[in-house]
């Protein structure tokens, strides 16, 4: 697969390394009522979709960027590739 | 014998003959030959043996779809097996040996099996070798086993090298007939970066095998041209013996080329393969179509072939399998063999057309509605039966039979991408359905057979792809060809008693393929699989459509509905060595080596690999006989003076930036904000689910500046961990991270003289006393007269020690000038082994008690977890499972009898409590001989294990029927108050 870096253009994927779903982002607040479930379904709770999908890549092999990759998982067309930090920052992460 | 079935012309430079042999005899044929060719000239047609029933066997092929004449090449540690002889070239001194007989080729005494056909029909693993059941481990699979298998190996390392390539282009041409051919001229006139691969090692496909002129030139000198203009292009690369073995995603092909199998030993320098990664925009699939033959009773004698391959060996090589030869055919084209072998003066002994309104055919007697029912001649063809329109059956003399059962286009790089092929009646074959992304297909593979419409087609699909990437496109002039339809009428198979051979390689008849049918298994993967069609070297090229076919009859649907099986990569055979390339032997991966690597070796180390770093284990001295005389010694010689240790292996993140003090308080679950600047804290990382994940020790060195060690085995995985954490969780904290663990050498030093020893190294302005370098303090300093240095008074050992950091390059310096500083206080450097046996002594958790099963509160921790603040893994560590009452402690385990070692793994059970799982009670993690105590000790997990202390368990090996009882004791077995790595 090639996966098409914002920074460095289209790169091979093997000099990557996968890691999941995209969700991992949206990592839920501590100090919230029921953390440990709000947790529990941000760790372990996946939808399984056969199409789209977003998912975590980083470029070991490369300037050490974390990517939000949309895939379709039925033909591996890939629609849009994007820096992981743009995307917790447009998801409201910050600091 | 010299070459009796020569004919003239053909492509073969007959100025140079070149010598070889074939199961030892030797014989003689031209530059441009193949093995089979150049066997076949000199009268040779059996070349191996079918793998399960052992039937002499012939080539029936010309090119890489042969399932028969499969040969071991060349000797000594080049000895290669399963090659096919259809695609050897020839060379001098080639020496070649047909396979899978026990005795000769033409006595082979595993042709009982044939006899006992009736025993091997599909499936019989299943049946045959069920009864008696102890028969089978020891009797039945011994004798499968030997049986099983083609060729030999040399048993030698391979002596050639094998590389990788990549390549880029605007389009990829598969395969150089004339589509082929037409494609890369057009791409190639308009500009476009063209990479033309053809397997062959002549390109021109099937125009090398025609007697068909283009304009007013022949085929083979029309693609003699071509390849001359492409070749004086600079946007073309030509790639011969090359075949594109897989399409993948994204416009990426892999292709093997054969850089030097057909020479005897690789040039100077050159690699014998190249197993290419080839990125493409765009790809013409030309491969062209492969001939299926007809099934009837014996038709695997050799002498039986295809069609279009005793036409190929005429007219390419001028060689034919014999003098007298026969043609069976349900479609024009198989016509044409018989008109080229006449043209060649080849006696053709009868035309058998099984279409009772085929077209005349002058030259030779031409049976027409008749069917050929059985071939006669063990070890090669000498008549063959025939029934005629009639009904009435005659036998007619033939050396060698060309079968023609019409064309299957060659869709195999399609598929690989789950594309399913679609059936074309008037072809009766598949062509391609979906195609990979930016993929066009061209020529026979797409079903345009005639040599005029595989011109047009390629030059149209090469104009779709450059179209595609906004190329202007330049017509191609195409010559005037030939431009005959495909008239077929479908024959899979002449019904009869006897066996009728579909897939030849593995020995499946139409009577395995009904079998299968009547035991159920009629979905086309279940019959491939009990069958095994299609699963040989050759995969079915020339047999999976006719088994399809039988099926489809069987089941009364149609070929389409019957489905087809689904091709892929590699689209033939590739050497395991081609995909391990240069990742073999001590090149098998990176090698690391410590900045002591070059001193350890001087002294005798013995290395051990951690991960790709190799590290001294332990350095043995003269009259020591064993691995434990010599860790004993440096663990005794630590603890009793100094000693020093490599520690660079380990991860080393430097971590920068106004927020990295917060940053690393969410990386770590116990606090970090308030560590003070010159201090080195302990740090325990949880993944997110609460499970510990690595631990190291964390420097301030200044108030935006700290530096982290990870484990050596996690330093990839920890960065790559925090990176996700700077980049994914917290995009706006205001911290970098790099990691530094090439750029540092780093020593431990430990023992009563560490500081005594760095004393001597350190340059006298800084002072690192107890006083004013106390415990868990560190320092940026020099050493040596100014070579910058960093110090961490950290302890692994549980020793007054330090860790001493140096530029990589000068850490060998170091440990000679620390050797040398340290001589009078007897100082030595001790190996892994011996820093393993220390840290059990001193109950630190390392990898075996870090096993991603375990939580803080299980390593003794769960006061580390600060519940005041947010960290990665704080929150789900409080969840109830992990919680729980018995849960796992880390706890130290000694033998009552001091004598009895212990053993990592084993499983603690109460006394009295029987050795089973439930009453299992934890595990040994680590276990060592402590010569500071003189008896084995181990660390391990127990159920409820703190509040345990003084009990005796078993500690039990049921696997090795082994047991020892364990006192359990604190982890902390030598100086549990922490007193000597104060002082």
């Amino acid at each position: 697969m090639i996966i098409n870096h914002p920074l460095l253009g289209p790169r091979d994927s093997q000099e990557f390394v996968y890691l999941g779903d995209a969700n991992l982002i949206d990592r839920p607040d501590w100090a919230a009522e029921g953390a440990v479930d709000t947790f529990h379904d941000y760790l372990y709770q996946r939808t399984n979709p056969a199409g789209l999908h977003q998912e975590l890549w980083f470029h070991e092999q490369g300037d050490r960027s974390w990517l939000v990759v949309t895939r379709n998982t039925l033909t591996h067309e890939i629609t849009k590739v994007e820096l992981a930090r743009d995307v917790a920052r447009a998801r409201g992460r910050s600091k | 014998m010299s070459q009796k079935n020569r004919l003239s012309g053909g492509q073969l430079n007959r100025s140079k003959p070149l010598n070889f042999t074939f199961d030892g005899a030797t014989y003689q044929g031209y530059e441009g030959d193949t093995l089979a060719s150049a066997l076949l000239a000199n009268g040779v047609r059996l070349m191996g043996r079918s793998f399960k029933y052992h039937r002499p066997r012939g080539p029936i092929s010309s090119g890489s779809e042969e399932p028969n004449a499969i040969v071991e090449l060349r000797q000594g540690a080049r000895q290669e097996p399963n090659t096919r002889a259809t695609i050897a070239e020839l060379f001098e001194g080639l020496s070649a040996k047909s396979q899978n007989h026990v005795g000769s080729l033409k006595f082979d005494f595993l042709a009982i099996n044939d006899r006992l056909s009736s025993f091997f029909a599909a499936g019989f693993y299943y049946k045959t070798f069920m009864w008696p059941k102890a028969f089978w481990e020891k009797l039945y699979e011994p004798m499968i086993r030997r049986a099983a298998g083609l060729g030999s190996l040399s048993m030698q390392d391979d002596p050639d090298a094998y590389d990788k390539g990549f390549l880029h282009c605007d389009l990829l041409v598969i395969g150089a007939g004339p589509s082929g051919l037409a494609a890369a001229l057009t791409a190639a006139r308009s500009g476009a970066r063209v990479i033309l691969a053809d397997e062959d090692f002549t390109p021109g496909g099937r125009l090398n095998s025609e007697t068909f002129t283009l304009g007013d030139a022949s085929g083979a000198d029309w693609a003699k041209s071509a390849i001359a203009e492409l070749s004086s292009l600079p946007n073309v690369r030509i790639l011969t013996r090359t075949v594109v073995i897989g399409s993948f995603d994204h416009g990426i092909y892999g292709a093997l080329e054969r850089v030097s199998d057909h020479i005897a030993t690789p040039a100077s320098g050159k690699p014998r393969q190249i197993l290419w990664r080839i990125y493409s925009q765009r790809a013409v699939l030309a491969a062209g179509a492969t001939e299926r033959p007809i099934a009837f009773k014996n038709n695997d004698r050799p002498g039986v072939m295809l069609a279009g391959a005793m036409r190929a060996y005429a007219n390419r090589w001028a060689a034919t399998p014999g003098q007298t030869v026969a043609v069976f055919t349900n479609n024009d084209d198989g016509l044409r063999t018989a008109s080229d072998l006449l043209a060649k003066g080849v006696k053709i002994s009868a035309v058998i057309d099984s279409r009772a309104d085929g077209p005349a055919f002058q030259g030779a007697e031409h049976l027409r509605g008749a069917v050929v029912t059985d071939a006669h001649g063990r070890l090669g063809l000498s008549s063959i039966s025939v029934k005629l329109a009639s009904g009435e059956t005659r036998q007619i003399t033939a050396e060698a039979l060309g079968v023609s059962g019409g064309w299957n286009p060659n869709v195999h790089l399609t598929c690989h991408q789950r594309g399913l092929p679609v059936w074309n009646a008037d072809l009766a074959a598949f062509v391609p359905g979906t195609l990979p992304v930016g993929m066009v297909v061209a020529g026979a593979a797409n079903g345009r057979l005639s040599t005029a419409g595989a011109l047009a087609s390629g030059a149209e699909a090469a104009a779709e792809a450059l179209e595609g990437l906004g190329l202007t496109v330049k017509s191609a002039d195409l010559p005037q060809a030939e431009d005959a339809p495909v008239r077929v009428t479908p024959l899979w198979y002449v019904p009869h008693k006897g066996r009728a051979w579909l897939d030849q390689q593995n020995d499946v008849t139409v009577k395995d393929v009904k079998l299968a049918h009547q035991e159920g298994f009629r979905s086309v993967e279940h019959l491939k699989r009990y069958t095994t069609m299609g699963m040989a070297t050759d995969q079915g090229k020339t047999s999976n459509i006719s088994g399809l076919a039988v099926m489809a009859e069987m089941t009364g649907k149609s070929i389409p509905e019957t489905g087809t099986t689904i091709y892929r990569p590699p689209y033939t055979p590739v050497p395991i060595a081609a995909f391990a390339g240069r990742s073999a032997g001590a090149d098998f991966r990176p090698k690391r080596l410590t900045p002591s690597h070059k001193w350890a070796a001087e002294q005798g180390a013995v290395f051990v690999e951690v991960g790709m770093w190799l590290r001294a284990q332990w350095f043995p001295k003269a009259g020591e006989t064993t691995w434990r005389q010599s860790v004993d010694r440096e663990v005794l010689a630590t603890r009793g003076s100094v000693g020093i240790c490599d520690v660079t292996t380990l991860g080393k993140i430097d971590v920068q930036g106004p927020d990295a003090a917060e940053f690393l308080n969410r990386i770590y679950c116990n606090p970090f904000a308030k560590l003070g600047i010159g201090k080195v804290r302990y740090g325990l990382m949880l993944r997110e689910d609460g499970i510990a994940m690595d631990d190291g020790t964390t420097a301030r060195l200044a108030e935006d500046h700290f530096v982290t060690t990870t484990t050596t085995a996690n330093a990839v995985g920890v960065y790559r961990h925090m990176e996700f954490a700077r980049q994914c969780l917290w995009p706006d904290l205001d911290v970098q991270i790099i990691s530094t663990t090439e750029a540092w050498a780093q020593f431990s030093v430990a023992g009563p003289n560490a500081r005594k020893l760095l004393q001597k190294i350190v340059d006298p302005e800084f002072d690192i006393s107890n006083e004013a370098f106390p415990y868990m303090g560190c320092g940026e300093i020099t050493v040596c007269g100014g070579l910058r240095a960093r110090l961490f008074r950290i302890s692994f050992s549980g020793e007054l020690a330090y860790e001493i950091a140096v530029p990589t390059r000068y850490g060998d310096g170091l440990v000679r000038a620390m050797m040398e500083a340290g001589r009078e206080f007897n100082a030595l450097v001790y190996g892994t082994e011996a820093l393993g046996v220390m840290r059990i002594e001193k109950g630190h958790a390392a990898g075996n008690e870090l096993n991603g099963t375990t939580s803080a509160l299980n390593l003794g921790m769960a006061g580390m977890v600060n519940k005041k603040k947010d960290s990665i893994g704080s929150t789900l560590s409080e969840r109830e499972g992990m919680n729980r009452e018995g849960a796992y402690n880390l706890v130290g385990f000694q033998p009552v009898d001091a004598t009895k070692p212990l053993l990592g793994g084993m499983h603690f059970i109460n006394q009295g409590a029987p050795a089973d799982a439930k009453n299992d009670q934890g595990y040994m993690t680590s276990v060592a001989f402590s010569p500071s105590l003189g008896h084995s000790i181990g660390l391990g997990y127990l159920k409820d294990g703190a509040a345990r202390k003084g009990e005796t368990l078993r500690a039990v090996n049921p696997l090795a029927g082994e047991e020892t009882l364990v006192k359990v004791v604190s982890a902390h077995f030598v100086d549990p108050e922490g007193e000597r790595l104060r002082g």
